[in-house]
């Protein structure tokens, strides 16, 4: 019955945007309430990861209401669906900024969708919002990513490996699209420039929702019996992971032996799996749910009331969405209107509390100051965080590791304003030949 | 000047004697390790306990591992039982336990390894032969030269052969890592690991370091016969996996070769059908683990039967309402099913929500066996055995039942079977309740090695059509060689070529193949064909 409810009103919602197409009725509304569109994926293979960031936009945008808004205006959320399907975030992202004239865009999950949406953004010079850890090598006038770049979340994990579980042999699996295979890029090149030899490092790659991981798991096992310690670095994605870790937990593969850091599972993720094989397997991420601070345990509670479920958890992404939301909010404040141009100016120095007990701030790379967390899996389908930064650590969107990247800065400050500055030839436009 | 030298001397010395006394103090007592704030104390703790000879050492790390030891203020240590606490350092009940201030002891990789090899060594003279056999394969893993004493003292007692023959590897191991070890003994080592002759043993060679140079020119050979001996078992292990994502092609394909293969329904909403099934999984399990948890283990005998009325039902419902209005049109019933399956799914996503539902595997289901270089798990062969008695179920029911009868029957020859006094849409309705029923039950199967989210269907509708065209459209023995042949082939590319671009090939070879034989490999012969 529920169902048919929520069915219900999402057809009534389609509607009223249409109508509100036909009629040109927002243009009355839009004086009274300030728009947010959110671009998440409610249908399609992605929807499994980013319904529950529509949701906590939903609960954002409601609790910021309660406080009156901003502006003495209140916030209206314009929830569209992409459906999973690349070219269709683009559209709905014009749709959104051309029809229903928000003011700002929170969405998108994989870099193909941002990369998808990212002329449009540019073109009309909206804002956008993105939350999820990602590859690097980018930086747009019109994004704000508040997800992890490669050294705040990879790179300290190898660290942490080789440091604390002396690995010397390293296994990087991904999944066969742009982020595995540019962080494995940064990671290989980061590893030989400690010394790693080719011999020393494995790299395979699976397609999307790969389901039978027996011999994979098995070259793995067998990669790590030349006598050294060897440790998989897992940028998996989606639902590949829960035949994977099943695999590793039949096939005995346990983290005392060989351990698997991922980047891409977290609290979501692993609810779909039975933990108690995984125990000791790593993620690294700038939160975990299971962090201890006065924010994160107001932020939790929160968040099973407005879904009505004790079950849910919480999870990195989220997190991102809160610094980010709370930061467009004060640039608003700041800047006095929600005109893109000027809240993209006030954007830059602005600080907000995260959730793990510390303050995130927005650097002028478009990118966030943020933790980084290293946590192992309980048999509860949490973790346990074993190590973490001392402060934070700011993003490198142009990896020193890799060439025709090294010499690249982002500054949207001006008189620079540049997002791939380079600084051997003193010109804007990334690498030069 | 020489009293502030002085001075500045006396306070270095304090600082010294402070810094020393503290892990002395640690030392003697593992339990203000283990209460320790740090992993390298705790681990410390562990090893110290392990040594020491205290009578609850074993329960200690027992429930080190189990997650319920708890440390509090002034190095306070309990362990957490059904009934209450026990104090850690006297095995007692603990009363006026403060239990706020406690917190688990805390534990990572490092720790786990300690505790496992601790357990070992103290395990090594349990009575049940299964647990010394455990507690010998922790001490092998581990190499620690302290361990030697103990495995000596053990093998003396050791009664079973199989125990003893572990016990021997791991001493060989622990000598390899001791110093004082003569080089014949060490030769002897390396020949007892090398009659082990798997990974544990080559990676155990592999590594050693610092040993004489017979010893090392000795390991490098053991290596070299071992990895020969492991690259034979490689093709029989390849063997049982081509043959575990074969029965899984053939569970997910089976269905379809009913619908698609006899009744010739081009059905997209297929893997909607396994889907079904898989949460027809879920709900049981959920019931069971809510009423009645004893019936755990017993969840997939129930689901099975349940899923395939769940699913044979859903797909009489859509033969009923949709499908027989498209015979003959098959375009329309690609499209029409193909909506059917978004709808489908959609549906599901807002009734158990977005996010995979987890449906757990039961004890007998979990782990694997070795047989001699082969790694069996045991959900792969459950499966290749279930797609075994499905199939052999679906060629009976065709073969010997009044329903099998009627549908070859009516799909032979339509319109005489109807003179014949068959109701044919009837015929037709349960042919594709039963094609769907079949496709549920494998959604059990695969709810056991897959995610169980709305999307599952979608990742295996592609490779069910293949199989069946592959095989021969309207053949059910042909569908079973299609699938063990593609699974097998897709097994041995995957390794040579990397896994996408073995599936690449994969359909490559099978796009060349149906240029060669438009009627895949055992194509039905005879006039009902032509017309």
């Amino acid at each position: 019955m529920a169902s048919f409810r929520n069915w219900l009103r999402g057809t009534g919602l389609a509607a009223a945007a249409a109508a509100a197409l036909l009629t040109g009725a927002h243009d009355a509304q839009a004086q009274a309430t300030i728009k947010v569109g959110i671009l998440h994926s409610l249908s399609g293979t992605m929807a499994i990861s980013e319904t529950t960031l529509k949701d906590v936009m939903l609960m954002l945008i409601e609790e910021q209401n309660k406080k009156g808004g901003v502006l003495g205006k209140k916030l209206e959320a314009v929830v569209v669906d992409p459906a999973s399907n690349w070219p269709l975030f683009a559209e709905k992202a014009r749709q959104l900024i051309t029809v229903d004239k928000v003011a700002a865009v929170f969405g998108c999950w994989t870099s193909v969708s941002r990369k998808s949406v990212l002329p449009v953004f540019e073109e009309l010079n909206s804002i956008l919002f993105y939350p999820v850890q990602y590859e690097g090598e980018e930086s747009s006038k019109n994004v704000f990513y508040t997800g992890a770049a490669p050294n705040q979340q990879a790179i300290p994990a190898v660290d942490y490996l080789a440091k604390e579980e002396k690995v010397q042999r390293w296994v990087l699996a991904g999944t066969d699209y742009v982020y595995p295979r540019t962080t494995n890029k940064i990671l290989e090149a980061y590893l030989k420039s400690k010394g790693v030899k080719d011999e020393d490092i494995m790299i395979n790659y699976t397609p999307f929702g790969h389901s039978d991981w027996q011999n994979i798991v098995a070259s793995i096992k067998k990669f790590g019996t030349a006598g050294k310690k060897t440790a998989v670095v897992s940028t998996i994605n989606g639902d590949a992971n829960v035949p994977f870790y099943k695999e590793l937990g039949n096939q005995g593969v346990k983290a005392t032996d060989i351990p698997v850091v991922a980047f891409s599972v977290g609290e979501e993720e692993l609810a779909g799996i039975d933990t108690k094989p995984l125990l000791g397997h790593l993620a690294a991420w700038n939160y975990f749910q299971s962090v201890k601070s006065a924010d994160n345990t107001a932020f939790i509670a929160k968040w099973k009331a407005f879904t009505k479920n004790q079950k849910r958890v919480t999870n990195d992404p989220m997190e991102a969405h809160v610094i980010g939301f709370a930061m467009w909010i004060k640039a608003i404040e700041k800047a006095g209107t929600t005109d893109p141009k000027a809240v993209i100016e006030a954007m830059i120095g602005i600080s907000v509390p995260n959730l793990t007990g510390g303050y995130s701030a927005m650097m002028p790379n478009h990118h966030i100051t943020k933790p980084v967390l290293i946590g192992e899996v309980k048999a509860d389908g949490q973790f346990n965080v074993v190590w973490q930064t001392k402060g934070t650590v700011v993003a490198n969107e142009w990896s020193p590791y890799l060439e025709g990247s090294k010499d690249l800065i982002a500054d949207w400050r001006s008189p620079l304003s540049c997002g791939n500055f380079n600084v051997k030839t003193g010109k804007c436009g990334g690498a030069s030949k | 000047m020489p009293l502030l030298r002085h001075l500045y001397f006396l306070a270095c010395l304090a600082l010294i004697a402070a810094s020393l006394a503290q892990p002395a103090m640690a030392q003697d007592d593992p339990f203000a390790g283990l209460a320790g704030d740090s992993f390298d104390d705790i681990r410390h703790g562990i090893e110290t306990l392990a040594t020491s000879g205290a009578p609850t050492a074993a329960a200690v790390i027992a429930a080190l591992q189990e997650g319920n030891l708890y440390s509090g203020p002034d190095a306070a240590l309990f362990i957490k039982t059904d009934d209450g606490w026990l104090d850690a350092r006297t095995g007692k009940p603990a009363t006026e336990v403060a239990e706020d201030a406690l917190s688990p002891v805390k534990m990572n990789n490092g720790v786990r390894r300690a505790a496992e090899a601790a357990m070992g060594s103290l395990e090594l003279y349990s009575p049940d032969a299964a647990i010394r056999r455990h507690a010998a394969e922790a001490v092998l893993k581990s190499r620690d030269p302290a361990a030697l004493e103990g495995l000596t003292r053990a093998l003396a007692k050791e009664s079973d052969a199989g125990v003893r023959r572990i016990m021997e590897q791991a001493r060989a191991s622990a000598l390899l890592a001791t110093p004082e070890t003569t080089e014949a003994e060490r030769l002897a080592a390396v020949a007892t690991l090398r009659a082990r002759g798997d990974l544990d043993a080559r990676a155990m060679l592999a590594s050693l370091t610092a040993q004489p140079p017979a010893v090392a020119e000795a390991a490098a050979t053991a290596v070299i016969a071992i990895d020969r001996m492991l690259q034979l078992w490689g093709l029989a292990q390849g063997v049982f996996y081509g043959l575990s994502l074969g029965s899984v092609l053939l569970l997910a394909a089976a269905g379809l070769a009913i619908t698609f293969g006899v009744m010739g329904v081009i059905n997209m909403a297929h893997g909607e059908m396994v889907m079904l099934g898989a949460y027809t999984t879920f709900v049981v399990q959920d019931v069971i683990k809510s009423h009645a948890p004893y019936l755990f283990e017993a969840s997939l005998f129930i689901a099975v039967p349940l899923a395939f009325l769940v699913a044979g039902a859903v797909g009489i419902a859509v033969e009923r309402c949709m499908l027989r209005f498209l015979y003959g049109r098959p375009l329309e019933t690609l499209l029409a099913t193909w909506g059917l399956s978004l709808a489908m799914q959609q549906t599901v996503r807002s009734t158990f929500g977005a996010s995979n539902r987890e449906v757990s595997t039961p004890q007998w289901m979990s782990g694997a066996t070795q047989w001699g270089g082969i790694t069996i798990t045991y959900n792969r062969l459950v499966i290749i055995v279930f797609a075994a008695l499905v199939v052999a179920a679906l060629m009976a029911a065709l073969r010997y039942t009044a329903l099998g009868l009627r549908m070859r029957a009516v799909t032979q020859n339509r319109r005489m079977a109807a003179a014949m006094g068959i109701r044919t849409p009837w015929v037709d309705a349960l042919t594709f309740g039963l094609g769907s029923g079949v496709a549920g039950m494998a959604g059990v199967a695969l709810s056991q090695i897959d995610n169980v989210s709305p999307n599952l269907g979608q990742g295996y509708i592609i490779d069910s059509f293949m199989v069946v065209v592959f095989g021969g459209v309207g053949n059910l023995w042909g569908t079973v060689v299609s699938a063990l042949t593609l699974g097998t082939v897709n097994k041995f590319l995957e390794p040579l070529a990397g896994a996408v671009l073995g599936k690449i090939t994969v359909l490559v070879l099978l796009i060349l193949f149906i240029q060669r034989k438009p009627r895949g490999m055992f194509p039905i012969k005879g006039r009902a064909v032509e017309s």
